[in-house]
C-alpha cells in the first residue's frame, strides 16, 4: 500500500509544530515557559529514540 | 504528486548541496557540541577564581573603582569595553587593549567582582582547547572570509534539508512513519535511519542552520549599523578629540539606567572605541525577559558632561541578529535545553554520516553496474547492426 503525501507528512508536520512551540516558548518566558520547551523538545528526542531503538517494524504489503 | 523527473531533479539538488557541505557541517556539529556547554566546561576545566559569597541583593561596586582596579593590573593599557554576563551577575568583565582603538582581537579579558570591585583574574581563554573549538566553529582561523564561507556552507545545508524533505515522500511512502527495516541490509537500515532522524529534527536543524548563517554576518551587520546609525547619532561630535578627563563611568551608566527604567546594562563601549564615538560612553542596555534580554538599546552619554545625547532602538536587521543568537546557541532555557541541543546535534551528525554512507554505496553500485553492463550493451548493439 502506498501512502499519500498527506499521510506521509502528517506526523512530521505535527512534530514540526511541536518543535516550533518548544523553540519559542523558552524565548518568551522563564519557569513554566522553560518547562514547556523541555517537554516539547524532549518529546522530539523521545520520538527519535523510540523509533530508533524500540519500535518493531512490521512489513506491510 | 511528484513525477519521476521532478524527483530526479530534487535528488540531484539534495546530493550535491549535501556533498558540498557535509565535511564542513560535520566540523560544525562536532566543534559545536562542546560549545553548547562552554560556560559549564570553562568552570569545570579551568580553575576560575570565584567571586565572594554575598547576599543576592548586595549593592554593586562603583564602576569607576572596577575600572581603576582593572587598569591597575595592566598599567599603560586602555579599557575598550565593560560587559556583564546575564547568568553571572556577581561578575563584571573588562576588555582591555593597548589603546582604546587598538584591534579588539588582541584584547585581554579580566574578571572582577561586581559587588566589591575586586580583581578576580585575567581570563587567558585563547590558550584553552575550547577556544580552538570556537575558532574552528566560527571562522576556521580565516577571519571574515572564513565566516562567510561557513555561512555559505550553512546555506547549502539548509537547501539540502529542504530538498531532503521533498524526497522524504517518495522515499518513505511505502513504509509506516519511522519504520526501520531491521531485517534488511545496512544500506536499507541506514536509509531508514537517515529518513527518521532527518525528518524528526528538520525544524530544529533548519533553525540552528539558518540562525548560524545569520551569525556569520554579525561583523558586517554591526559595521553597517556603525555607518548607518552610530555615525548619524554622533555627527555633531565628528571632529572632537578624546576628552582629557572623561566623567565618571558609574554616573554615565546611572544616566542610561535613568532613561530606561527596568533595563540593565549589557556592555559599555568606551570613548574612542568603534562602537562609540570619541566623545561618548555608549551604554548598551538590555531588557529582563529571555527575549528582551537579547535586544539592545544604546544610550550615548557625553563623556565630558555625563549627559545623555541620544538613544534609539537598534534597527530591525541588528535586532534580528541578536534574536537569532540564542536560537543558534540553545542557551536560553537552562541545562535541560542545552542537553536537548546536544542530543539533536548528535542526531544531525548521524544524519550526515548515514547520508554520506548512502551516497558512497550508491555511487559504487552505479559504477559497478556500468562496468558490468557496458560489454553486454555493446555486444547487443553489435548484434543489431549485423
Amino acid at each position: 500500500m502506498v501512502r499519500t503525501a498527506w499521510q506521509v507528512f502528517l506526523i512530521p508536520l505535527l512534530l514540526g509544530v511541536v518543535t516550533v512551540v518548544g523553540l519559542l516558548s523558552a524565548l518568551l518566558g522563564d519557569h513554566l515557559w522553560d518547562a514547556l520547551s523541555w517537554l516539547t523538545l524532549g518529546l522530539i528526542c523521545g520520538v527519535m529514540a523510540w523509533y530508533w531503538f524500540f519500535a518493531r517494524y512490521t512489513r506491510r504489503d | 504528486m511528484l513525477s519521476s523527473k521532478t524527483i530526479k531533479v530534487w535528488s540531484k539538488i539534495h546530493t550535491w548541496t549535501s556533498l558540498a557541505s557535509t565535511a564542513f557541517m560535520l566540523l560544525l556539529c562536532i566543534t559545536g557540541l562542546p560549545l553548547i556547554f562552554n560556560h559549564e566546561l570553562s568552570h569545570a576545566l579551568y580553575d576560575e577564581v570565584e567571586p565572594a559569597q554575598m547576599a543576592a541583593d548586595a549593592p554593586k561596586a562603583n564602576l569607576d573603582t572596577v575600572v581603576a582596579n582593572g587598569l591597575a593590573k595592566m598599567p599603560g593599557h586602555a579599557v575598550q569595553f565593560m560587559f556583564w554576563d546575564r547568568d553571572e551577575p556577581e561578575v563584571v568583565f573588562l576588555s582591555i587593549g593597548k589603546a582604546v582603538d587598538s584591534d579588539p582581537e588582541d584584547n585581554r579579558f579580566i574578571r572582577l567582582d561586581s559587588r566589591t570591585g575586586e580583581f578576580l583574574e585575567e581570563v587567558d581563554f585563547r590558550n584553552r582547547l575550547l577556544f580552538v573549538f570556537y575558532r574552528l566553529h566560527v571562522d576556521m582561523y580565516a577571519g571574515l572570509p572564513g565566516k562567510l564561507f561557513l555561512g555559505f556552507m550553512g546555506f547549502l545545508f539548509c537547501v539540502a534539508i529542504i530538498s531532503g524533505v521533498v524526497l522524504y515522500w517518495p522515499s518513505t511512502r511505502k513504509l509506516d512513519f519511522g519504520a526501520i527495516r531491521r531485517d534488511r541490509p545496512r544500506m536499507v537500515r541506514w536509509l531508514d535511519l537517515h529518513n527518521l532522524l532527518g525528518v524528526v529534527t528538520v525544524v530544529w536543524a533548519l533553525t540552528v542552520g539558518f540562525t548560524g548563517v545569520i551569525n556569520t554576518w554579525a561583523d558586517l551587520i554591526f559595521k553597517y549599523w556603525q555607518n548607518d546609525q552610530l555615525v548619524e547619532m554622533t555627527k555633531a561630535y565628528k571632529d572632537r578629540a578624546l576628552p582629557d578627563g572623561p566623567t565618571s563611568l558609574d554616573a554615565a551608566v546611572a544616566a542610561a539606567r535613568e532613561t530606561m527604567p527596568g533595563m540593565q546594562p549589557s556592555f559599555v563601549a568606551f570613548p574612542g572605541n568603534p562602537f562609540s564615538s570619541k566623545s561618548h560612553y555608549a551604554v548598551f542596555m538590555r531588557g529582563e525577559t529571555p527575549l528582551t534580554s537579547r535586544l539592545l538599546r544604546p544610550a550615548l552619554i557625553e563623556a565630558e558632561t555625563g549627559k545623555l545625547t541620544d538613544t534609539r532602538n537598534l534597527p530591525l536587521y541588528a535586532s534580528a541578529l541578536l534574536i537569532s543568537q540564542p536560537l543558534h546557541f540553545g542557551d536560553y532555557g537552562g541545562m535541560p535545553l542545552k542537553i536537548i541541543w546536544a542530543i539533536l546535534d548528535i542526531a544531525t551528525i548521524v544524519v550526515l554520516v548515514t547520508g554520506l554512507y548512502l551516497w558512497v554505496v550508491r555511487t559504487r553500485r552505479r559504477r559497478a553496474a556500468r562496468t558490468f553492463l557496458k560489454p553486454a550493451y555493446s555486444a547487443a548493439a553489435q548484434r543489431q547492426q549485423i
